[in-house]
C-alpha cells in the first residue's frame, strides 16, 4: 500500500488555458480522498493526471516513492472506474474483468481466482458470461468496479462513478463503495460534484475551485470551519444563507437590518455573513424577520424558504433565506417568522477575497 | 378469436408505388429479360432467334475465356477489397490521432470519393501512358521492365492500383466515423489495462469496428465486381489477351462488342447467381462473428 503525493502540479493546455494552477497534496496510504467542486473546476482533470490520461505540465505526482509523471497509464499501478462505466462492449463480464490481467501475462489460474473472488464480493458471479448490454446500470457499475478490483492496484480512481445511476441505487452503491474501500484498505481518489456523496464517502475532502484546492480536511471540519466563502457555500445542504453586510463598529448592517454581537471587523470592506439553515431558530426576540415563500416537507424535517425583510442584495432584490425546522413547524405562506441565531455559530467573510474573518 | 379489421386505404400503396415501379422497370424486367435471352441463340444480325435450352450456359462455363475472367475476377476482387480496406483503415486510425489540422487532412483524404470510376480510369490511363505517363516512366526508372500493354501482371497491377485508390476514400470515411463512434472512455479504460498500442488496436478497436468492416466488405466486393467496369473500360479494356477481363466486362464485351446476346445473358445470369451465393455466405457466416 502506498500514498499519493502531488507537488505543485499544474496543467496548462496548448491554447494557454490553465486547468490546474498548482496543487499540493499528500494522500496517505489507505485514505479515501474526495475531490469536490463545481463543474469545470478541474477536479476530473486532476484525477486524470493521476491516472495518466492527461499529461502533467509541471510539478510531480508520485505513488509511494515512485514519481509517475512519465509512466504510461497501464504501468502506474492504478485502476479507474469511469462515469459511464467504459466496459468493453464486445467482451463478456469475465472478459472485461480479466482483460487487464491477461495483458500483464498473469497466470491463468490466478486470473480465474481473482475474477471469481471479485465477482463473489460484488455479487455479480452469476453474470460472468453475460455481455455488458445484457446488464442493468447498477450491474454494469459493479462490473466496472470488479475490473478495477481484480487489478489489485495501489490506488483506486473514481470519476463520478455514480452519476449515471438512479437516486436509490446511488445511495446503495455509495454505501457499498465505502464498505469495499474500508475492507480493501486501498488508497482512493473519488471525484464528484455531489456534496452529499463527498461528505459521506471522504476521509478527507478537497474542495477544488478554479484549478486550486480551496481547502482540504475531514468533511465535518470543512463544514464547521470553512476557510473561505466558496467552501462554506459549497459544503452543506441546504446551502448556507449568505447575507451581504457592512460593519459599522457595533453591528453588521444591511438596510434596516442590524445584527449586533460582532467585533474586530474591518469597517471599510464589503462583508458576507454566513448562517447555516440549521443554526437559525424561530424565537420572539430574534434578530430578523422572514416572509415565508415556500415550505418543503422532507418528512423528518421541513425546509422553510423565504425573503429576509429589510435587507437587499446588490441588485436591490430580496435576500433569499432558508431555515431548517422540525416537521411540526408549518408556517403560513406569506406569514412572518422571527428568526435568531447565536453570533458564535455564524461566519463572516470578506466579499472581495472570500477569506473568512470570523 | 376475433380479428380486428381495419379500414383499408389505398394511400399507403400509392406511397410505395414509385419505388416499386422503379424496381420493376429497371431491375426485375431486365433481369427477367436476361434469363429469357440466355436460353436463346440469335443470329449475328438479330433477325431470328432459336430456343437452345442450356447451350449458352454450357458454352459459357466451359470456355477457357470465361474461366480466365472468373479467375481474374476472384483475384482482383479479393485484392481490391483487402487492399482498399487495409489502407483505408490505416489512414483512418492515423487521421483519428491527428489533432492539428485534422479537418484539412480528412478533407484531402476524402476527395477521391467524388471521382467517378471512368474518370479515375482516364486519369490512370494518362499516368500510365507509355509516352507521357509519369507513373509509367517512374516504374521503368526504378528498374521494373514495366509494360501494361504486354505484361498481364503489369496490367493487373494498373487496374488494381486505380480501383484501390478510388475506393480508399469511401472506406476511409466510414472507418473514421466508426472510430469516432468508439467511446473515448473505452479507449482510456483500454489504455489503463493494456500497455501495447498494437495489442489495444487488435483487441479493442478492431473488434468494435467489426460492424463497419463487415458493411464495407460487402460494399467493396460489390464495387470490385461491378463498378470497376468503368476503370477497366477506360484503361486496359481487358487486355492483354483477356488478362484483366472481369466477369462484368466480359458480359459487356460479348454482348455489345461480340453481339452474342444469348451468351452474354447466360453469363450475367451466372454472375447474378454468384453474387447471390456470395451475399448468402457473407450474411450467414461472417455476420455471426460481428458484434453490433
Amino acid at each position: 500500500m502506498s500514498g499519493v503525493q502531488l507537488k505543485s502540479v499544474r496543467k496548462t493546455y496548448p491554447n494557454g488555458a490553465e486547468a490546474i494552477r498548482g496543487v499540493d497534496m499528500d494522500i496517505k496510504s489507505g485514505e479515501m480522498i474526495v475531490f469536490v467542486g463545481p463543474s469545470g473546476c478541474g477536479k476530473s482533470t486532476l484525477l486524470r493526471m493521476v491516472a495518466g490520461l492527461e499529461s502533467i505540465s509541471s510539478g510531480d505526482i508520485s505513488i509511494g516513492d515512485r514519481v509517475i509523471n512519465d509512466v504510461s497509464p497501464s504501468e502506474r499501478d492504478v485502476a479507474m472506474v469511469f462515469q459511464n462505466y467504459a466496459l468493453y462492449p464486445h467482451m463478456s463480464v469475465r472478459g472485461n474483468m480479466s482483460y487487464g490481467l491477461k495483458n500483464r501475462k498473469m497466470d491463468k489460474a490466478e486470473i480465474d481466482k481473482r475474477v471469481n473472488d471479485a465477482a463473489t464480493m460484488l455479487k455479480i458471479d452469476q453474470f460472468l458470461d453475460r455481455q455488458p448490454n445484457q446488464l442493468s446500470g447498477g450491474q454494469r457499475q459493479r462490473v466496472a468496479m470488479g475490473r478495477a478490483i481484480v487489478r489489485d492496484p495501489q490506488v483506486f480512481l473514481f470519476d463520478e462513478p455514480l452519476s449515471n445511476l438512479d437516486a436509490k441505487l446511488r445511495v446503495q452503491m455509495r454505501i457499498e463503495i465505502k464498505r469495499l474501500q474500508r475492507r480493501m484498505n486501498v488508497t482512493s481518489i473519488y471525484v464528484t460534484h455531489d456534496q452529499t456523496e463527498a461528505m459521506t464517502l471522504a476521509d478527507r475532502l478537497a474542495v477544488i475551485n478554479d484549478g486550486r484546492v480551496e481547502q482540504m480536511g475531514a468533511p465535518m471540519d470543512l463544514y464547521n470551519d470553512p476557510k473561505t466563502l466558496f467552501v462554506a457555500s459549497f459544503i452543506g445542504a441546504p446551502q448556507i444563507n449568505l447575507i451581504p453586510v457592512r460593519f459599522d463598529g457595533i453591528a453588521l448592517s444591511n438596510g434596516n437590518l442590524s445584527l449586533p454581537g460582532f467585533k474586530d471587523l474591518p469597517k471599510d470592506a464589503d462583508l458576507v455573513l454566513g448562517v447555516r439553515p440549521d443554526v437559525l431558530v424561530e424565537t420572539p426576540d430574534g434578530q430578523f424577520e422572514m416572509r415565508v415563500d415556500l415550505v418543503e416537507q422532507h418528512g423528518g424535517e421541513n425546509l422553510v424558504y423565504g425573503a429576509l425583510t429589510g435587507a437587499t442584495n446588490e441588485e436591490g432584490e430580496d435576500l433569499e433565506l432558508c431555515l431548517k425546522a422540525s416537521k411540526e413547524t408549518l408556517p403560513e405562506l406569506d406569514g412572518k417568522l422571527t428568526l435568531g441565531f447565536d453570533p458564535a455559530t455564524a461566519f463572516v467573510f470578506r466579499k472581495d477575497t472570500g477569506e473568512r474573518l470570523i | 378469436m376475433k380479428r380486428v379489421q381495419f379500414e383499408h386505404s389505398p394511400i399507403p400503396y400509392l406511397f410505395v408505388a414509385p419505388q416499386i415501379i422503379i424496381i420493376v422497370i429497371f431491375f426485375l424486367w431486365p433481369a427477367a429479360q436476361a434469363v429469357y435471352q440466355s436460353f436463346l441463340l440469335e443470329d449475328a444480325f438479330g433477325l431470328s432467334s432459336q430456343f437452345v435450352w442450356f447451350r449458352n450456359y454450357s458454352d459459357t462455363i466451359f470456355s477457357s475465356a470465361w474461366l480466365q475472367a472468373f479467375g481474374f475476377t476472384i483475384i482482383f476482387s479479393t485484392l481490391v477489397t483487402f487492399l482498399s480496406l487495409g489502407i483505408a483503415l490505416l489512414l483512418a486510425v492515423k487521421a483519428n490521432e491527428v489533432i492539428q489540422g485534422a479537418s484539412t487532412y480528412k478533407t484531402l483524404l476524402m476527395w477521391a470519393y467524388a471521382i467517378a470510376p471512368p474518370v479515375a480510369g482516364l486519369m490512370g490511363n494518362l499516368m500510365f501512358n507509355p509516352l507521357i505517363g509519369d507513373l509509367y516512366g517512374f516504374m521503368n526508372a526504378v528498374g521494373f521492365d514495366f509494360d501494361h500493354k504486354l505484361d498481364p501482371y503489369d496490367a493487373g497491377f494498373v487496374v488494381i492500383l486505380i480501383s484501390v485508390w478510388k475506393q480508399v476514400s469511401v472506406n476511409f470515411i466510414f472507418f473514421l466515423s466508426g472510430l469516432q463512434g468508439i467511446p473515448k472512455s473505452v479507449n482510456e479504460a483500454a489504455m489503463m489495462d493494456c500497455n501495447s498500442s498494437t495489442r489495444r488496436f487488435w483487441t479493442i478497436t478492431f473488434p468494435l469496428l467489426a460492424p463497419t468492416t463487415f458493411f464495407l466488405m460487402v460494399i467493396n466486393i460489390t464495387y470490385a465486381f461491378f463498378e470497376t467496369f468503368g476503370i477497366i473500360d477506360t484503361t486496359t479494356q481487358g487486355a492483354p489477351g483477356g488478362a484483366t477481363t472481369t466477369l462484368v466486362f466480359k458480359v459487356f464485351q460479348d454482348g455489345f462488342r461480340g453481339a452474342d446476346i444469348g451468351g452474354s445473358s447466360a453469363q450475367s445470369v451466372v454472375l447474378m447467381l454468384l453474387v447471390l451465393v456470395l451475399t448468402v455466405i457473407q450474411f450467414r457466416f461472417i455476420e455471426k462473428k460481428v458484434h453490433y
